[in-house]
């Protein structure tokens, strides 16, 4: 193993609507809190990766660099679907990592609020004359005539397709799981929304694609999120402040899906998130009873039970057991989601692959105030983009 | 009859209508549509395997929200036709969690999906209950 890395100052918005703020504000919000955070300025960074996906063509790093420091420095524009977060750290982590520089920038931001389904949330009319395209041949658009393009209609069968391969889901389970993080949200004075809700409530707010109601699914927002990463050489330079806030990265992982019957049929979100999650574990030394906190990727309800198994925090095929031992509740075993998770702290897609490591090093410097999960000192974050890419982090408090 | 075309050129229309998929030489792993290489094995030669008709319910949901003239609810689903996964609508059933079931036996069947200004028929396909 290389030389560590180490988040040196980390920072996300407040999650929710921002209408007087457009990408670049956020964006430059989360870029000078982070900064500020590790004690270093735009001219110590050596490298950035920035994400943002709804933002148009502009170059988001160099539009935000313009607002807060132009140093001529390369920047990465990435784009991973919901792991765009993940995918601009993970440029961060390599460059340091592989000696071109010994610090370096990730940022993700989204403008979202209001937004409704992001994919399957328009059909084009069909055609005056029927005419096969692309690579189906298709003479009409596809889109709930063969199956459904929307998020939380692939999610529930993801979900469904555990279920009923290992037994014991329903719509309460998922609701359930909802309820636990809607729950955790009330402590996260950044999330979108911070309101308990009962399961009755849940599970009987307005459908979307059975089994996810309304508030089974990851909340639009706005949002944003940066972090400075360093080498251990560079942090031994720095003050004991800055080396005792310091967050190692013991594990920075990117997978995608190798191939799988059926993977091009219905996404395969676990194979991947399966091989990320087993590379992390052995890249840090450490195995999933060793994690003091979680912070998964629950985009649905019917998500977050399949990561469960995903990230091997239960035996496989015991997700459901997982579950309704309170394992994931913030006084459980291995508590997930504790920030509210994305159905409540919120989704700002390119944002959540960053947010979710500033929750974990919050817990891991002891600064999570209320929700602040007790003597935390090893985290994971996980996030998946589909298409497929996952991310997964485990972060360490310094010793 | 009017002409007819399917809705996407997996369907192979005619007096009994069926799914075809492409076949990797190679390795055996199965497409729909057009391919460059296998994923799996980047074999190039593939051949045409007719799919049978009948399969099981492996997931499913119930669409409730979708894009403005998609009339809801539907369901969308994953069938496991001796191996091969099709995705597709389960039509002629109840759309209600109580009536659509995992492992259920599904077979192939045909619809109009509407005719165009020439005058030609488009064909789409789902999957019903048997029995």
């Amino acid at each position: 193993m290389s030389e560590d890395i180490w988040i040196l100052g980390i920072h996300m918005t407040k999650f929710g609507k921002h209408p007087d703020k457009d990408t670049v504000d956020l964006a430059s919000e989360a870029v000078m809190g982070a900064l500020a955070d590790g004690g270093v300025t735009m001219k110590d960074i050596g490298v950035m990766g920035a994400g943002n996906l709804m933002g148009g063509a502009a170059p988001i790093g160099q539009m935000l660099q313009k607002q807060v420091g132009q140093t001529g420095i390369p920047v990465y524009n990435v784009a991973n679907a919901c792991a765009t977060g993940a995918t601009a750290l993970r440029v961060a982590v390599m460059a340091v990592k592989a000696g071109e520089v010994d610090c370096g920038l990730a940022v993700g931001v989204e403008k979202l609020a209001g937004a409704g389904l992001l994919a399957g949330g328009s059909r084009a009319n069909d055609s005056k004359t029927w005419t096969p395209q692309g690579r189906q041949g298709a003479v009409a658009p596809l889109d709930g005539r063969i199956g459904t393009d929307t998020m939380p209609g692939v999610f529930a069968q993801i979900g469904m397709e555990y279920g009923h391969r290992y037994g014991g889901t329903s719509f309460e389970l998922f609701a359930r799981i909802s309820e636990k993080n809607h729950s955790h949200s009330t402590l996260n004075p950044l999330a979108s929304y911070q309101k308990k809700m009962s399961l009755e409530e849940i599970m009987g707010d307005v459908m979307i694609a059975y089994p996810n109601t309304r508030p089974m699914c990851s909340a639009n927002c706005d949002g944003a999120a940066a972090a400075v990463v360093v080498s251990d050489a560079k942090l031994k330079t720095l003050s004991a402040e800055q080396r005792r806030r310091a967050v190692k990265i013991s594990a920075s992982v990117l997978t995608t899906d190798p191939w799988e019957d059926a993977c091009q049929v219905l996404p395969n979100v676990n194979t991947l998130a399966r091989n990320a999650a087993r590379q992390a574990y052995e890249q840090a030394s450490i195995g999933p009873e060793d994690l003091d906190l979680v912070e998964l990727h629950d985009c649905f309800a019917t998500a977050e039970l399949v990561h469960y198994d995903n990230l091997m925090l239960c035996e496989e095929g015991g997700a459901v057991d997982f579950f309704n031992s309170g394992a994931p509740w913030r006084d459980g075993k291995t508590p997930v989601n504790v920030s509210g998770g994305l159905e409540s702290k919120g989704h700002p897609i390119s944002a959540t692959g960053i947010a979710n490591i500033w929750e974990v090093c919050t817990h891991l410097r002891g600064e999570g105030g209320a929700r602040q999960i007790e003597g935390a000192r090893v985290g994971l974050a996980h996030v998946i983009g589909l298409g497929n890419a996952c991310g997964v982090h485990i972060l360490e408090k310094a010793a | 009859m009017a002409d007819q075309i399917p809705l996407v050129d997996y369907l192979v229309l005619g007096d009994s209508p069926h799914l075809v998929a492409l076949e990797c030489e190679r390795c055996g792993s199965r497409y729909f549509g057009r391919r460059n290489a296998c994923a799996g094995c980047f074999g190039t030669e593939f051949k045409t395997v007719r799919v049978p008709d009948e399969g099981m319910l492996e997931t499913f949901t119930i669409v409730a929200q979708a894009a403005p003239g998609i009339p809801v609810p539907f369901v969308s689903g994953v069938i496991d036709v001796d191996g091969t996964a099709v995705r597709a609508n389960v039509v002629n059933v109840e759309p209600t969690p109580d009536k659509v079931t995992m492992g259920m036996k599904l077979r192939l069947t045909t619809f109009p999906i509407g005719v165009d200004d020439a005058g030609v028929e488009a064909i789409g396909f789902g999957y019903e209950p048997v029995g």
